[in-house]
């Protein structure tokens, strides 16, 4: 399986639980969980490969002009994060599959995790910092969705959005960090930017380059002084915090540094800026969380003081250092996660998390405890179990690294984490039993503590055989970043000259003082003043936030007309720069002569577009005048050698009349005259500027010749030949360029939904509602409601109408016509049955609901597309050929009629939609007159004595 | 012929923009109107004009006009229908919520 492929499975599966929550919540999880599983076996597959020490590589060439590829690679380092975020997250998706409540939308869940595991295996297979900046800003929006999942909680929406905030502005910093060093090293390729680490750390822009990126990683891995987002996501559920805190979001910071260390450590900068942030956040994190009562915050704080340990050994910039690192990542995740799915138990059961109203649970929660204890005292560092084995090595890198101050600090960072891992486990699980649990706790079921017991028996084991079941992964993860074999040693005993012994020692001892020390201290710590990381970062919110407030108000106060005349002004003065820049002469192009015919029309259109500005208070009348307007066009359109476009536009001008006048109904009818002059004069002389750009531009446009050869000539030569029709327009638009149209019909059909669904919001109630209920009409009725003619008439030219129609579809592909005017004509032909005889008796007869015409509409012409796949051809090839059936003359039959089809019925769907749909609101304004069915033959008989 | 054109566009972009700076839902929907009009032309008459010469291939024909303009417009015209339509209704749904048919939210009206 392609590294491209091992990421892009979470993001196919993401789909999956959505729909299929439907069949069950079990069905939900488990195949959330293949997808999870079938992407690790795929990883899996490539284990032997990558221990060889090879790069497993998938090249897209995605957008190569701007150095972005789709280059995925899995290599040790890929390999290790990869199989703690699909490992991890298969044991996450178990446990979550029994710790959601049936109230929390599963689908959902799980939807929102695939992404996220995606966007994690996206960072760590990328080949390509520009593809993995992508996928980190993904991480950033899909934690934001996971961390603030229980959306009636305030915690959890806050939390959410305090994470995307930080994570997000150092994914800012970082972009800029990441753009800086592809410029240095030539390419955005990580394969090509590795191998430029003299390039890198001579340029002047190395340290600029170096924090920003650092204030990515830094604000991702919750590193000082950016670690006080992680406390506040722990309002997420449970198995998200699991995921986000040990295996996931959180190494995505340590990720990124490790991934980089090969070009960016070794120098002065990066062993201070990053050792020292790592060892304050060691160091602060764990005091913190010493003193913290909700379990779920301690470890947080926990999680912060190991992310600090592990970003403090990159820091030191040697290759012993960088290898324990990993080690670290991947004892890091077991425990953490098994613990933080211990919290969640308790939680469940206990129905609290508050250590000080815990206690004594040992006995009640065996299964609990011992997994609790485990992964607990590896926490702390306790041999044989793997935590000791990290921490140790860990000590003893610090040891050898100067100032001492580092050795010193360091094993005051193991000895407050020695303390809180024995706070955890003994308050809540030693002790006296008491009486007073909000809930009486004992084991959950197996299928919540089968994913947290699993991790712990990985602690065990890589506690008694690291070698054999660690070691392999951490020479090939330590080799990827260093960029040379390595070969771990790790081993419980290094001999008493080693002083990581005493250190450790010391550490265990102190730790323990330290927890008998605690209820004193903790008193202390109480009425210590303390800084609030949460009150300074909403002080600093808030004035943003009331800054944006501001300016939008300013920039969005509500009023149309002055966007519009802002819009207008910008365009016209921004085209008075370009016009500057050109020649002002028409060009030399022969012009057209002018016949008498031509001269009446252009005279009729220019006084009416006259009448519309003086008139536009009268609307009725507007209407008649645009109405003449659009009529000229349409001849125009018609003497210029545009046969189809007369005809469309002809159409589409009675549809949109009947609109507006459908909609002048509920309208006042009439315009206040209500502009003051000034702003009269300011408005024409905006409008004259405007009309003489547009018309000076297509003036000179026209008195020239073409710039560069017209590609008309390619659809002249080849429309018979290629798409075996003879009218050009409509072979362009089923054929040549049939993607286009397709897209177009979509467009329509989602417009005329888009009215539907303002049809339905006004008709519920409302205060449109309400008016339309009361509505009162303002102008008399016509005398005859239904005249007897028209009504005759277009009942009997509904049969000529209908086979006109088909007419003009028909021949469409060799004269004027097809899809679009045949369409409209059909609709104007139906219009008509509900002008004459009214709502009521056209909908009675009304056998097909619009909205299933354009969907069929869409799918007929999409299923034409996809038939030339059948044919081995590239989506919307077309086909034709000609047929000879006796009694009939030869004829030809082409899929893009078929297509066209898919035209005919997406339009006829749209126009009657849009139009039966202002009937609507008609007859909810009482209007009786379409209520009832008009009946000719009824009518006849009532007349009769 | 072409300044006839020309000065046609002219000027329905003129009365287009006049009327869409109006404080009325309806100018606004003619105006966006007599635009599209303007619009359509423009495109059109930017594969030149040529009267009397259809883009139907036939053996006695002797030039062609310009078909791709034609076929970009055509479903311009349609779709500024869709258009038209979509704004008419949410500036029906205005007047029917507000009992107004003004386009600017008046200082009063702000919450």
């Amino acid at each position: 399986m392609s590294p491209a492929l091992i990421a892009a499975l979470p993001f196919l599966g993401a789909l999956l639980p959505g729909l299929l929550i439907r069949a069950g919540r079990n069905a939900c999880a488990t195949v959330t969980g293949f997808v999870t599983l079938l992407a690790l076996i795929g990883l899996g597959l490539h284990i032997p490969a990558v221990l060889r020490g090879e790069v497993i590589r998938t090249q897209i060439d995605w957008l190569p002009a701007l150095g972005l590829n789709a280059n995925f690679m899995l290599d040790g380092l890929g390999l290790l994060f990869a199989g703690l975020i699909l490992g991890i997250g298969l044991l996450i998706i178990l446990y979550a599959r029994f710790y959601l409540s049936p109230r929390d939308p599963m689908g959902q869940f799980y939807t929102y995790l695939m992404l996220f595991q995606g966007a994690m295996l996206g960072i760590v297979l990328s080949d390509n910092i520009l593809l993995l900046l992508v996928f980190w800003e993904l991480t950033s929006l899909s934690s934001f969705l996971l961390i603030g999942y229980w959306k009636h909680l305030p915690e959890g929406r806050q939390g959410a959005r305090m994470a995307l905030a930080v994570t997000g502005a150092g994914g800012l910093a970082m972009i800029a960090g990441m753009l800086i060093l592809g410029q240095i090293a030539g390419s955005y390729d990580l394969s090509d930017i590795l191998q430029a680490r003299d390039a890198i750390q001579a340029s002047d822009w190395y340290l600029p380059a170096l924090i920003l990126i650092l204030l990515g990683a830094f604000t991702k891995s919750a590193q000082f002084p950016f670690h006080f987002w992680l406390p506040h996501a722990m309002a997420a559920p449970t198995p998200v915090s699991a995921y986000l805190h040990s295996a996931t979001m959180v190494k995505a910071g340590i990720f990124l540094m490790a991934r980089l260390w090969p070009v960016l450590a070794g120098t002065p900068e990066w062993f201070w800026i990053v050792t020292s942030a790592g060892l304050i956040t060691m160091v602060l994190g764990a005091v913190i969380g010493l003193f913290k009562d909700d379990l779920k915050a301690l470890l947080a704080f926990s999680t912060v003081s190991h992310l600090g340990l592990i970003t403090m050994l990159l820091g030191f910039g040697t290759k012993a250092a960088a290898m324990v690192a990993m080690f670290h990542i991947l004892n890091h995740a077991t425990f953490k996660a098994a613990l933080f799915m211990v919290a969640g138990i308790v939680d469940h059961e206990a129905h609290t998390r508050d250590i000080k109203r815990l206690g004594g649970l040992r006995r009640l929660m065996p299964v609990t405890f011992t997994i609790a204890t485990l992964a607990g005292l590896s926490m702390a560092g306790i041999p044989p179990l793997n935590g000791f084995l990290s921490k140790e090595m860990m000590l003893e890198q610090a040891a050898h690294t100067p100032p001492g101050l580092i050795g010193l600090l360091a094993t005051l960072g193991a000895l407050v984490s020695v303390a809180y891992s024995f706070r955890l486990i003994a308050h809540t699980f030693l002790g006296p039993q008491r009486t007073d649990y909000p809930h009486k706790p004992h084991d959950p079921g197996f299928g919540l503590w089968a994913a947290p017991a699993l991790l712990a028996g990985l602690v065990v084991a890589i506690g008694l055989m690291p070698m054999t079941v660690a070691g392999w992964l951490v020479d090939a993860a330590a080799g990827a970043v260093t960029g040379t074999a390595a070969h771990a040693h790790i081993a419980h005993w290094h001999g008493l000259a080693n002083p990581a012994l005493w250190m450790s020692l010391a550490a265990i001892g102190g730790g323990l003082v330290l927890l008998g020390l605690h209820p004193t201290l903790d008193r202390l710590w109480t009425a210590l003043p303390r800084p609030e990381a949460k009150r300074i970062f909403d002080g600093l919110m808030e004035p943003l936030a009331a800054l944006s407030r501001h300016l939008t108000a300013a920039l969005h106060p509500g009023m149309l007309s002055r966007y519009l005349w802002i819009a207008t002004a910008t365009i016209i003065i921004v085209s008075y720069y370009a016009f500057r820049s050109g020649s002002h002469l028409p060009g030399a192009r022969a012009l057209t002569e002018v016949e008498p015919i031509a001269a009446i029309g252009w005279l009729l259109l220019m006084a009416a577009s006259v009448a519309v500005v003086l008139c536009h208070h009268q609307r009725l009348l507007t209407l008649i005048l645009i109405a003449v307007v659009g009529l000229m066009v349409s001849v125009g359109f018609a003497y210029l050698s545009a046969p189809d476009l007369a005809l469309t536009q002809i159409s589409v001008e009675v549809v949109t009349v009947i609109l507006l006048l459908l909609a002048l109904n509920f309208l006042p009818k009439t315009t206040p005259r209500e502009s003051s002059v000034p702003r009269k004069v300011r408005d024409l002389g905006l409008a004259a500027l405007g009309g003489l750009a547009v018309g000076g531009l297509i003036y000179a446009l026209m008195t020239r010749d073409f710039a560069f050869p017209s590609i008309a000539d390619y659809h002249l030569a080849n429309s018979k030949t290629l798409g075996g029709g003879t009218n050009v327009v409509n072979v362009i638009l089923v054929d040549f360029r049939g993607y286009d149209t397709f897209g177009e019909i979509t467009v329509l059909g989602i417009a005329a939904l888009l009215i539907f669904a303002l049809t339905e919001s006004l008709l519920s109630p409302g205060a449109a509602n309400d008016r339309l209920r009361g509505w009162v009409s303002d102008t008399p009725d016509a005398g005859d409601r239904h005249p007897l003619m028209m009504v005759v008439a277009t009942r009997m030219m509904l049969p000529i109408a209908l086979m006109v129609g088909i007419y003009i579809f028909l021949r469409g592909h060799n004269v004027p016509g097809g899809g679009f005017i045949a369409g409209l004509v059909v609709a104007i032909a139906l219009v008509m049955q509900y002008m004459a005889s009214g709502f009521g008796w056209t909908a009675a007869r009304q056998r097909i609901d619009y909205h299933g015409l354009i969907g069929a509409g869409v799918l007929v012409a999409a299923a034409t597309g996809i038939g030339s796949w059948f044919a081995g051809r590239p989506f919307m090839t077309s086909n034709y050929g000609y047929f000879e059936i006796w009694p009939l003359e030869e004829f030809e039959l082409a899929t893009a009629a078929l297509f066209d089809l898919g035209v005919f019925l997406t339009v006829l769907g749209a126009v009657m939609l849009a139009l039966s749909s202002l009937t609507r609101l008609a007859v909810r304004a009482g209007q009786t007159v379409n209520t009832e069915a008009f009946d000719m033959q009824s009518e006849l008989e009532a007349e009769e004595p | 012929m072409e300044l006839l054109v020309a000065s046609a566009v002219g000027l329905m972009t003129a009365v287009g923009i006049y009327l869409i700076l109006r404080l009325r839902i309806f100018p606004v929907i003619v105006g966006l109107s007599m635009i599209s009009y303007a619009c359509n032309v423009f495109i059109f008459a930017s594969g030149r004009i040529v009267p009397g010469l259809p883009p139907i291939l036939s053996k006695t024909a002797v030039a062609y006009t310009d078909p791709v303009p034609q076929a970009l417009v055509l479903t311009a015209i349609v779709i500024s229908f869709g258009m038209t339509a979509v704004i008419v209704m949410m500036g029906l749904g205005a007047f029917l919520s507000a009992g107004d048919d003004r386009i600017d939210l008046s200082e009063d009206s702000e919450e």
